[in-house]
């Protein structure tokens, strides 16, 4: 069989125009995994399927939580929620959307077997009341029921039996499953072809339920793994918008004709996790000096992030005292104060603390994960060793870098933390500042241990009362701050570029929404 | 030769084998891969879970003999990255490199063997003065480079040309070619030219000094005493003798180019099988990292063996009584 695939990019540059009115050609860093939304927790594969598959509440374009194929909801009691569905919506394919759908989606992705599970905890069934109509059954009160489920999208029952495909894909076994190359939603958009690594071609769906913000009839997601390769495409007018546009370029998109950069800080805050453990991992000292709050404030003290922000970010980041961005719940102004940027400080902190000379401890980056995250750390080095200490600077690719951390081989390390899928404190609570057991404490620094942050964090994990919960996360943060757990640096800032035609929003968690987008050829 | 040719193979056997060895004692310096595949906010125990689901708890060795005795079968497993089998990922992507590998060998001998019969030739004329000094620049150069600079000056600056993918390809059966359409062919000028740079000054200088070498023989002198014309002596005598070796070097240079395929494919995004290992390399998909690592070391084999034979075909003096000379 012959079949044909345009690439409109390639032909538009043999015209030497842009292509036809409505479409969008997206060029990304990497490609998706696959379009099974219950295969992969990777963010950037969930939001592009999100334009082919909805979830029962979504996040709008300001991040808030709207009704999608859920119109509403109510708690019946802590652990049984309703959830009232949307009347006359359709597969693309054909199929009535319902509660038999909501129910195997569910349950599909909260199976044992899926990677999918972490991100919708304490899920134990659901119950069909009517066609309409499913109660979510919790094995406790889950405050943020609904922020889990922006990110739980919907399947028809009847298509995932008729090809075989009910349980979840398990890459640890031999088949393929038919989800992984197609795709069958009720989003704003529907699936036309895809070649990976090459071309994801998605056209719009004219029978979508939702009022349709978007002027695209065609999006063509081109992956373009080289940044110089990505850049040029824009440049050279084959593409319309690329994410991410690497930072370095800033400057010359911005002085080329026709396109623009987006460029606002985004979720992502990093920050240095600091071993608190009774021994440095490679020290050269007795004992582990950062257990000291003196020592630890001298670290935070040695920093200039303004400096940081000005030289290396180009004045795109946000400097923060705060682990979270100000858009994520549990926010408050009081937690952006940093600690002053002082030298001498920190030398009279680091000799009071009995250590003149300084001491020698692992300072551990990844290079290719955040944005300058390897040049962030080369200058913080150098800012630390002024003050006295003795940093070993370690940058290595993100899969090193992360098998350490998780093994809890390093002393001070970077991390970043978007909050994301949960968009709320908690997330930083629990995984971050919880001591370590069952599900909490995965990032904790090794050694820190707060009594009244973890009872707080177990107590905002079931509290119902939004104000109240907000008021303990707050609480606790605050308490995590005064005992620099983790030395804050900035929020990264997203970077995205388009052509000047372009209209989109720019969401602070850095994910293309391409159902607001706009495009006025 | 039917001895030698099965004494290749068990050889080769053993060559895939140590290099899916050395391949699996590698991939413990990788870091972990369950990191790219769980939840940034994942448990520690749902960390573990996929550790053991993958095998990734079990000793190196136990890992090394399930991926051989699957692979026996001709099963390499399922992509960790995309959650599809291996062997399909291969096949979907052996089109494109094959492709580009062909038109840039070929680009590099049309090219590369009448410029270097040219340098020889007028040795001092201002052309292949040049040539000479461009080869250099062309030697020397990083490929990457190259690439970045094709793709400003003729995509950015002069827009004849696309800056990345394979641009409308056609589906015969499972291959998908690019030469059947405009804008396929057009794709594929920019990094062929990226890919055969290299070799094509390699075989360029390689043919001039061969046939400066052959043009000094004392037959060639013999045969211009006899008046014979020179572009008799120049094409039908010295080029034949000239051609042996390089016939070899760029046998051997084959495997050269699908190895630097991968960097050609990454500046371009070509939808090949570099592109594909390098996304494996940057996740950590042990099955795909593993099986591209075997199937390229047994191209290599193909290949060499290949040359090898055709070498014994082309100089008699290789094909002596004793069986082992034709190593």
């Amino acid at each position: 069989m012959l079949r044909k695939l345009m690439l409109t990019a390639a032909a538009a540059a043999l015209v030497g125009q842009a292509a036809e009115a409505e479409t969008l050609r997206y060029a990304t860093a990497r490609d998706v995994y696959g379009l099974d939304p219950h295969a992969v927790t990777d963010s950037f594969t969930n939001i592009f399927t999100h334009h082919i598959y909805e979830p029962l509440v979504r996040y709008d374009a300001e991040l808030k939580i709207e009704p999608a194929l859920a119109t509403s909801w109510e708690v019946v009691d802590p652990t049984r929620v309703r959830f009232h569905l949307r009347e006359g919506v359709k597969f693309q394919e054909g199929q009535e959307f319902g509660a038999d759908d909501v129910q195997v989606s569910l349950m599909r992705a909260v199976d044992p077997k899926s990677p999918l599970r972490g991100n919708l905890p304490g899920l134990k069934a659901v119950e069909i009341v009517d066609d309409l109509t499913v109660d979510l059954i919790l094995e406790g009160p889950t405050p943020l029921l609904n922020n889990y489920l922006t990110n739980i999208f919907i399947l028809d029952k009847g298509w995932l039996e008729e090809h075989d495909a009910v349980a979840p894909i398990d890459a640890s076994q031999g088949e393929e499953g038919y989800t992984t190359n197609n795709a069958n939603g009720t989003g704003p958009f529907k699936l036309e072809s895809r070649r990976p690594d090459a071309l994801n071609v998605l056209v719009v769906n004219e029978g979508w339920w939702d009022t349709p913000q978007h002027n695209l009839t065609r999006i063509e997601h081109t992956p373009i793994g080289s940044d110089a390769t990505r850049v040029a495409a824009l440049l050279s007018g084959e593409i319309d918008l690329i994410e991410p546009a690497p930072l370095q370029d800033a400057d010359r998109i911005e002085a080329a004709d026709g396109v623009h950069m987006l460029q606002n800080p985004g979720l992502r805050s990093i920050m240095m996790g600091i071993n608190m453990g009774d021994a440095l991992v490679d020290g050269n000292v007795e004992g582990n000096p950062l257990k000291d709050h003196r020592v630890r404030q001298a670290l935070y003290q040695s920093v200039n992030m303004d400096l940081i922000r000005d030289k290396i970010m180009r004045g795109k980041s946000r400097v923060t005292g705060s682990l979270i961005a100000p858009e994520v719940k549990g926010y408050t102004d009081a937690m952006n104060e940093r600690l002053s940027y002082d030298p001498v400080k920190a030398r009279e902190l680091l000799a009071e603390a009995g250590y003149p000379e300084g001491f020698a401890f692992n300072l551990n980056c990844p290079n290719d994960r955040y944005v300058n995250d390897e040049g962030i750390c080369q200058a913080m080095a150098a800012m630390m060793a002024q003050a006295g200490f003795q940093p070993r600077l370690v940058t290595e690719p993100r899969q090193m870098h992360f098998q350490k951390v998780d093994n809890k081989q390093v002393d001070v390390f970077m991390l970043g933390w978007a909050t994301l899928p949960m968009l709320d404190g908690f997330s930083v609570l629990s995984a971050m500042l919880a001591t370590p057991g069952g599900e909490y404490g995965t990032f904790t620094p090794t050694g820190y241990s707060n009594p009244k942050v973890d009872e707080l964090t177990h107590a905002v994990a079931v509290e119902i009362d939004e104000e109240k919960r907000v008021s303990m996360m707050v609480e606790a943060l605050m308490a995590a701050k005064e005992d620099i757990a983790w030395l804050p640096l900035h929020q990264q800032p997203l970077s995205w570029a388009a052509r000047d035609t372009v209209e989109i929003p720019q969401a602070a968690d850095d994910l293309v929404r391409l159902w607001y987008a706009k495009v006025n050829n | 030769m039917l001895g030698f040719l099965i004494r290749r193979i068990i050889q080769s056997v053993f060559v895939m084998l140590a290099v899916a060895l050395i391949a699996f004692m590698m991939f413990r310096f990788m870091g972990d891969p369950v990191n790219s595949m769980v939840a940034e906010n994942a448990t520690t125990e749902e960390r573990d879970a996929v550790r053991a689901r993958l095998g990734l708890d079990q000793p190196l060795w136990m890992q090394y003999g399930r991926f051989v005795g699957r692979a026996a079968q001709g099963d390499f497993g399922l992509s960790w990255r995309n959650a599809r089998p291996v062997s399909t990922l291969l096949a979907e992507r052996f089109p494109a490199t094959a492709e580009l590998v062909l038109v840039a060998a070929g680009l590099s001998l049309l090219l590369g063997i009448p410029l270097g019969i040219l340098t020889a030739l007028r040795p001092n004329s201002f052309s292949a003065q040049t040539l000479q000094f461009l080869s250099l620049i062309g030697i020397s150069l990083p490929t990457f480079v190259t690439g970045i600079l094709l793709i400003l000056v003729f995509s950015v600056w002069l827009g004849w040309l696309p800056s990345f993918g394979r641009g409308e390809v056609v589906d015969i059966g499972w291959w998908s070619t690019g030469f059947l359409t405009l804008s396929g062919l057009k794709a594929l000028v920019l990094p062929s030219v990226m890919l055969c740079l290299f070799q094509l000054t390699l075989i360029m200088r390689l043919v001039r000094a061969e046939m400066m070498e052959v043009l000094r023989t004392d037959y060639i002198k013999f045969a211009r005493a006899r008046g014979l014309p020179s572009r008799s002596i120049n094409f039908r005598h010295a080029l034949r003798n000239t051609l042996i070796p390089v016939i070899t070097i760029f046998g051997l240079q084959l495997g050269g180019l699908i190895a630097f395929a991968i960097i050609t494919e990454t500046v371009f995004q070509w939808p090949g099988m570099g592109a594909l290992f390098i996304q494996a390399v940057s996740f950590g998909d042990v099955p795909v990292m593993a099986a591209y690592l075997v199937l390229v070391s047994l191209i290599f084999v193909v290949i060499n063996t290949t040359v090898d034979l055709l070498y014994a075909v082309l100089d008699p003096r290789l094909r002596v009584d004793s069986p082992r000379g034709a190593h």
